[in-house]
């Protein structure tokens, strides 16, 4: 089985956003970087299809030479091969638009990736590959099966599950709970520093969106404090009384 | 300007992230007409004909009785060019964010997903949508002519208005291809009566202060008592105490309630980033030195397990005048 996995290179969670000089970006100073925790799920998948099936994964990633990280967090955890697309990315087309070019020829038998990368949050991705590639997909998947050349997908919904079936090859779009994904092994890690990643200069497609300004919310909150001080019922009072009357939520 | 809003439904009714980006659509102004798609839309559309809509265009073909992401992008390209659509506007529900990339692709048109607010600039449009789990956020402009967004759910006001008019209903002849149905939905199975964080007006969420998973009656009887959905922090959905689809925070869902109350909840970074766009925030908590009282406008001190049963008692009084 041919498998690709999508990965990207975002900033962790527990980093304070700070806006660039040109107000349109991220300032990247002093930031770590990580595999998009949602794509980790896409690997840990690949890796299980592949010890069941027999295959190769390969992780492509789209971006500037610290992407490679991301790709060398995959090859840990157990891909095979990397590719890093160098090329401008200003929008979302541009990156769906590389990595169909570079997919396509390759002919996967199923493209793995998150549901979102934790930067943008466009949720886009998986859908834009789609109809690039002319192949079904299936997002916020958190079960898949795959059988007689056809996968189920169980998709994540407002309140419940919707059950997919696709025809392969497909395009699948991880969520948290697919599976739980292995943490690299220190000889796993070594191994990788040996596995390639090729480098291609990508085609960038013309935008369609253009950001004008990044900003950050500053929204001030009131921060009133009550005191229960042993007595909750007279607390609960206060605080109902301030929604209902001061906040008019309720 | 020709705004189209696709009409999403569940079992037989206008979903209201659809009824609210008919909202969205009127705070733009221009011609709003609606989209529906599926195997018989005559139900819906004698629904939407109750709506402030100029006009409504149908695609039905009987392969679509199931969900098909693709066929239905396809149907709403068609419709869009027939309705001669400037922008395209569509709830940022589950299918909706799987939807309007498909449709972006189809138009060659540049699509904002998850806009929280419209503004306008030098007559263009400016969306503003969250980034970094909504830690920033950008002020986006799509370049080409025709422009797609999807609408976070809970923003804008669902519009029920009546129809100045009487909107006229088009149907549109959509040729579809077998390859159109490579993604065939076979089921939908709902949790009955759990409202969605994602969607939901008011939510109670609980953390790792509610000590265990035998507790969380506390918490329901709080969200009923409002009418509220439950939500969790990653802490004890990791725990296994909660589901996942409860949980709020950058690697859970991100949320824009009218009021979030957070009961036993610290206050991590990643959790703020979640709930931080709610409109009040309410935290109950016995640590004072708690983060999260920092993002509260309201903070309670005490203990959570007094606290909640005698804060149920007073919202079912507020709530039954």
């Amino acid at each position: 089985m041919n498998i690709i996995v999508c990965v990207s290179h975002v900033p962790d969670t527990t980093t304070r956003i700070n806006l660039a000089s040109d107000a349109k970006s991220m300032d990247p100073a002093g930031v770590k970087f990580i595999l998009n925790p949602y794509d980790e799920f896409a690997v840990e998948e690949a890796l299980r299809l592949r010890d069941k099936m027999k295959g190769e994964i390969t992780a492509i990633s789209i971006g500037a030479d610290n992407s490679k990280e991301a790709i060398r967090q995959a090859l840990a955890m157990g891909a095979d091969k990397g590719i890093l697309v160098k090329g401008e990315k200003t929008d979302s087309f541009q990156v769906a638009k590389m990595l169909a070019d570079v997919i396509k020829p390759l002919n996967p038998d199923l493209i793995l990736m998150g549901k979102q990368s934790i930067d943008f949050d466009g949720m886009e991705m998986a859908p834009m590959l789609s109809e690039l590639l002319d192949l079904p997909a299936a997002t916020v998947v958190v079960a898949l099966t795959i059988e007689d050349g056809k996968a189920t997908a169980e998709k994540e919904v407002e309140g419940g599950r919707e059950m997919i079936e696709l025809d392969m090859p497909c395009i699948i779009a991880a969520q948290k709970g697919l599976n739980d994904p292995r943490y690299p092994s220190l000889p796993n890690i070594m191994k990788a520093k040996q596995k390639p990643i090729q480098e291609i200069q990508g085609t960038a497609a013309t935008a369609r969106t253009e950001i004008l300004q990044m900003t950050k919310p500053d929204k001030k909150r009131a921060n009133k404090i009550i005191k229960s001080d042993g007595n909750s019922t007279a607390a609960a009072h206060e605080l109902a009384r301030l929604l209902h009357e001061e906040a008019k939520v309720i | 300007m020709n705004i189209l809003v696709y009409l999403e439904d569940r079992n037989g009714q206008i979903r209201k992230p659809s009824l609210e980006a008919i909202g969205a659509a009127h705070s733009m102004g221009g011609n709003i007409s609606a989209a529906i798609i599926s195997a018989d839309t005559s139900a819906i559309a004698t629904q939407a004909k109750e709506l402030n809509l100029a006009a409504i265009y149908t695609a039905s073909d009987s392969r679509l009785a199931n969900y098909s992401p693709r066929a239905t992008g396809c149907a709403l390209a068609e419709i869009a060019k027939q309705a001669k659509a400037d922008v395209i506007l569509i709830g940022a529900t589950g299918r909706g964010k799987d939807l309007a990339p498909r449709l972006a692709i189809r138009l060659e048109a540049g699509y904002v997903p998850d806009v929280t607010a419209f503004a306008t600039e030098n007559g263009e449009i400016i969306a503003i949508h969250p980034v970094y789990a909504g830690k920033a956020q950008m002020n986006v402009r799509v370049t080409t002519p025709i422009k797609v967004y999807s609408t976070r759910p809970n923003l804008w006001k669902a519009s029920k208005d009546a129809p100045a008019g009487q909107p006229e209903v088009t149907n549109v002849n959509v040729s579809f291809e077998d390859s159109d149905f490579k993604e065939r939905t076979k089921e939908l199975v709902l949790a009955q009566g759990k409202l969605d964080v994602a969607e939901a007006d008011i939510i109670v969420s609980g953390g790792r202060g509610m000590r265990g998973p035998e507790n969380w009656q506390l918490i329901e009887n709080l969200a009923a008592a409002f009418g509220a959905a439950t939500g969790a922090s990653r802490a004890v959905v990791d725990a296994g105490w909660r589901p996942h689809s409860e949980q709020v925070g950058q690697t859970g869902k991100t949320v824009s309630p009218t009021l979030y109350v957070a009961v036993g909840i610290s206050g991590a970074v990643q959790h703020l980033a979640g709930m931080s766009s709610s409109k009040t925030i309410v935290a109950i908590n016995k640590d004072e030195n708690a983060p999260i009282f920092s993002l509260a406008d309201y903070g309670l001190v005490g203990d959570a397990f007094e606290i909640l049963p005698a804060l149920t008692e007073e919202i079912k009084k507020l709530r039954s005048h």
